[in-house]
C-alpha cells in the first residue's frame, strides 16, 4: 500500500522534529516536577495529607502538563504551510493527523507515565499504586492528547490562543481526570483498578476513532480563515 | 391557595428569603435575556435608518449640484 | 428572494411531501422570510410564554403543598429544574444547528447556533444560582459539589467556551464553523461528562447529604413543574429568535430587503 510509506515518513518526520530539541521534552517533565513541588509547599509537608491527595495531585499536574504541551502541536507546521500541504495531499486528513497525535502521545504521555512513579514516591503514594498510576497515565494521556489536539487545531490560526485552548479543552478533560485519579485511588485503597483502566481504554478508542474527524475539520477551518 | 395570608406567603416558614431570592434572580436574568436583543434591534434599526437618510441626502445633493 | 441549496429540477422528482419539506427548508435558509415569520411568531409566542411562566410560577409558589421533608424551600424546583432541563436541551439545539450549518452550509443555521449560546449560558447560570440558593436551607451550605450541580457548572464552561471561541476569531464565517465543530465535540462529550461526574459523586458522596434518588413526585407538584418547563422552552425559543433577528438584520444590512424594511418603518 502506497499510503503506508507516507504515514511512516510523516511519523519519522514528527519524531525527528521533536527529538531535534530534546531540551523541550525535558521542559515538560521539569514543569511536572516543579508543579509537584508546589503542593507540599502549599499543603504542608505532612506525608499523610500528601499521600491522601497524591492521586489527585499527580493527575491534575499531568493534565496541565499535557495541556501546555499540546498547544504548540500544529503551530509551527501551520505557520510554515505544511498543514496546507497536508490538506492538498491525496491522503485523507483523518489519517494524516494520526502521526501528530502519536508523536505527542509518545513523547509527552508515555514519558510522563514512565517517570510518574518517581514523583508518586515523593508524594508518599503507596508502592502498590504505582502500576495503576503509570497505566492510567498511559491510557489517559492518549485521550488528552486527542482532545487537546482538537483545541489546538481550532485555535492554531489565532494570535492569542494560549488561554483560549485551556478554556475549550479543560471541560473535556474532566472525565479523564475522574477515571484516571479514580484508578489510582482504587489501587491505594486496595480495590481492583482495572474497571477504571478499562473505561479509560474505552475512552481512548472513542477519542482515536472520532477525534481526528474533529481535528481535520478544525484544521480546514483554521487554514481557510 | 395553600397559604393563609400574604405574610405567610412572604415568610414561607422561614424559607422565604431563599425562595424569593431565587425567583427574583431568575426573573431578572430572564428579563435581561429578552430585553437585550430588543435593545440591540432598536439600536440597529436606528443606525440603519440613519444610513438610509444619509444616502438619500447625498443623492439629492448630487442631483442639485449637477 | 433567493433559495440556496440544490434545486428541484436536479433531484429525482421527489414526492409531494418531500417537495414541501424542501420548500420549507429553502425558506428557512432565506433571511427575509425568516425575519418576517419570526417576527410574527414572536408576537404571539412571547405573550403565551410569559403567561405560562406566570401561571406556572404562581401555581408552584402559592397553590401546591410543601414537601414533607424540605418544607417550602422545595418551591425553587419550579425554576431550577426547568432552567436546567432547557439549558441542557439548548446545548443540543445549538449543536444540531451547528451540524446543519457545517453540512449544508446554511447561513441561518449558524445564526441560530450563535444565538443559542448566550441564552443557554444564561439558563445554566439560573440553574446554578437557584441550585446554590436551594442548597442553603436544604444542606446548610451555599455550594455542594453535588453531581448535578457540578455537571451544570461544566455545562456553563462549555457554553462560555463556544462564546469565547467565537469572539477570538476575526473572520466571523470561520468563527461560526469553528464553534459548530466545538459544539459537536461537546455533544459527544456531554453524556460522558454527565455519567463520569455521576459516578465520581456516588463514589465520594458524603453520607450527610444523601438524596434519595428516583423518589416519585406527586402529580399535584408535577403539573406546575411541567408547565414551567414548557414556559422555559418557549422563552428559550423567543430569546433565540430575538437574537437571530438582530444578527440577520446586521448581516444583511447591505441588501435591498433590509433597506426597504427600514424605509417602510
Amino acid at each position: 500500500m502506497a499510503g503506508e510509506g507516507f504515514y511512516r515518513a510523516m511519523l519519522r518526520r514528527q519524531l525527528a522534529l521533536s527529538l531535534r530539541r530534546p531540551v523541550q521534552l525535558f521542559n515538560a517533565l521539569l514543569f511536572f516536577a516543579l508543579v509537584i513541588v508546589l503542593f507540599p509547599l502549599g499543603l504542608g509537608p505532612s506525608p499523610e495529607t500528601l499521600g491522601e491527595f497524591a492521586p489527585g495531585i499527580l493527575w491534575i499536574v499531568a493534565l496541565l502538563a499535557n495541556m501546555l504541551g499540546v498547544e504548540t502541536l500544529f503551530r509551527s507546521d501551520f505557520e510554515d504551510g505544511s498543514v496546507d500541504q497536508l490538506l492538498l495531499a491525496p491522503q485523507p486528513l483523518y489519517f494524516s493527523v494520526m502521526p501528530y497525535l502519536l508523536t505527542q502521545w509518545l513523547l509527552a504521555g508515555v514519558l510522563l507515565a514512565l517517570v510518574s512513579p518517581l514523583f508518586g514516591l515523593m508524594l508518599g503514594l503507596p508502592v502498590g499504586a504505582m502500576g495503576a498510576l503509570a497505566a492510567s497515565l498511559l491510557l489517559g494521556s492518549g485521550v488528552m492528547s486527542v482532545l487537546g489536539a482538537i483545541g489546538a487545531a481550532l485555535t492554531v490560526g489565532l494570535r492569542r490562543g494560549g488561554m483560549l485552548i485551556a478554556l475549550l479543552v479543560t471541560p473535556f478533560y474532566m472525565p479523564v481526570l475522574i477515571f484516571g485519579s479514580g484508578a489510582v485511588q482504587a489501587a491505594v485503597t486496595g480495590v481492583d483498578s482495572s474497571p477504571y483502566l478499562a473505561l479509560l481504554a474505552a475512552m481512548l478508542c472513542l477519542a482515536v476513532a472520532l477525534g481526528p474527524l474533529a481535528i481535520a475539520a478544525a484544521l480546514r477551518i483554521s487554514v481557510d480563515s | 391557595m395553600y397559604f393563609d395570608s400574604v405574610a405567610a406567603v412572604l415568610a414561607m416558614d422561614g424559607h422565604g428569603p431563599y425562595v424569593w431570592a431565587a425567583y427574583g434572580i431568575t426573573l431578572l436574568v430572564l428579563a435581561q435575556l429578552l430585553l437585550w436583543p430588543a435593545r440591540r434591534l432598536k439600536r440597529l434599526r436606528r443606525e440603519l435608518r440613519g444610513e438610509v437618510r444619509r444616502r438619500e441626502a447625498v443623492k439629492t445633493n448630487s442631483v442639485e449640484t449637477s | 428572494m433567493y433559495f440556496p441549496g440544490p434545486s428541484f429540477e436536479r433531484s429525482e422528482t421527489p414526492s409531494i411531501i418531500a417537495a414541501a419539506m424542501w420548500t420549507f427548508f429553502h425558506k428557512l435558509g432565506s433571511p427575509p422570510w425568516l425575519y418576517t415569520i419570526s417576527g410574527q411568531i414572536l408576537r404571539w409566542l412571547l405573550p403565551a410564554a410569559l403567561l405560562a411562566l406566570v401561571v406556572g410560577m404562581c401555581w408552584g409558589l402559592l397553590f401546591t403543598a410543601p414537601d414533607f421533608r424540605q418544607g417550602n424551600s422545595y418551591r425553587i424546583i419550579y425554576i431550577h429544574v426547568p432552567a436546567a432541563v432547557v439549558a441542557l436541551g439548548g446545548y443540543y439545539i445549538m449543536a444540531i444547528a451547528g451540524a446543519i450549518s457545517l453540512i449544508w452550509k446554511m447561513k441561518m443555521a449558524d445564526i441560530a447556533m450563535l444565538a443559542a449560546a448566550p441564552v443557554g449560558a444564561a439558563l445554566t447560570f439560573i440553574a446554578l444560582v437557584t441550585g446554590s440558593i436551594w442548597g442553603k436551607p436544604t444542606w446548610g451550605t451555599w455550594w455542594v459539589w453535588d453531581a448535578r450541580i457540578t455537571s451544570m457548572l461544566i455545562l456553563l464552561f462549555l457554553y462560555l467556551g463556544v462564546m469565547a471561541l467565537y469572539e477570538a476569531y476575526d473572520n466571523k464565517v470561520a468563527a461560526s464553523r469553528a464553534c459548530a465543530v466545538l459544539a459537536l465535540v461537546g455533544t459527544v462529550n456531554i453524556p460522558i461528562i454527565y455519567k463520569s461526574v455521576d459516578w465520581w459523586y456516588s463514589l465520594h458522596q458524603p453520607a450527610s447529604i444523601k438524596f434519595t434518588g428516583g423518589s416519585t413526585i406527586d402529580p399535584s407538584m408535577l403539573y406546575p413543574l411541567l408547565l414551567c418547563i414548557v414556559a422555559f422552552y418557549a422563552l428559550f425559543a423567543c430569546a433565540l429568535m430575538a437574537n437571530m433577528r438582530v444578527t440577520i438584520l446586521d448581516r444583511e444590512r447591505r441588501t435591498g430587503w433590509v433597506r426597504r424594511l427600514v424605509e417602510e418603518s
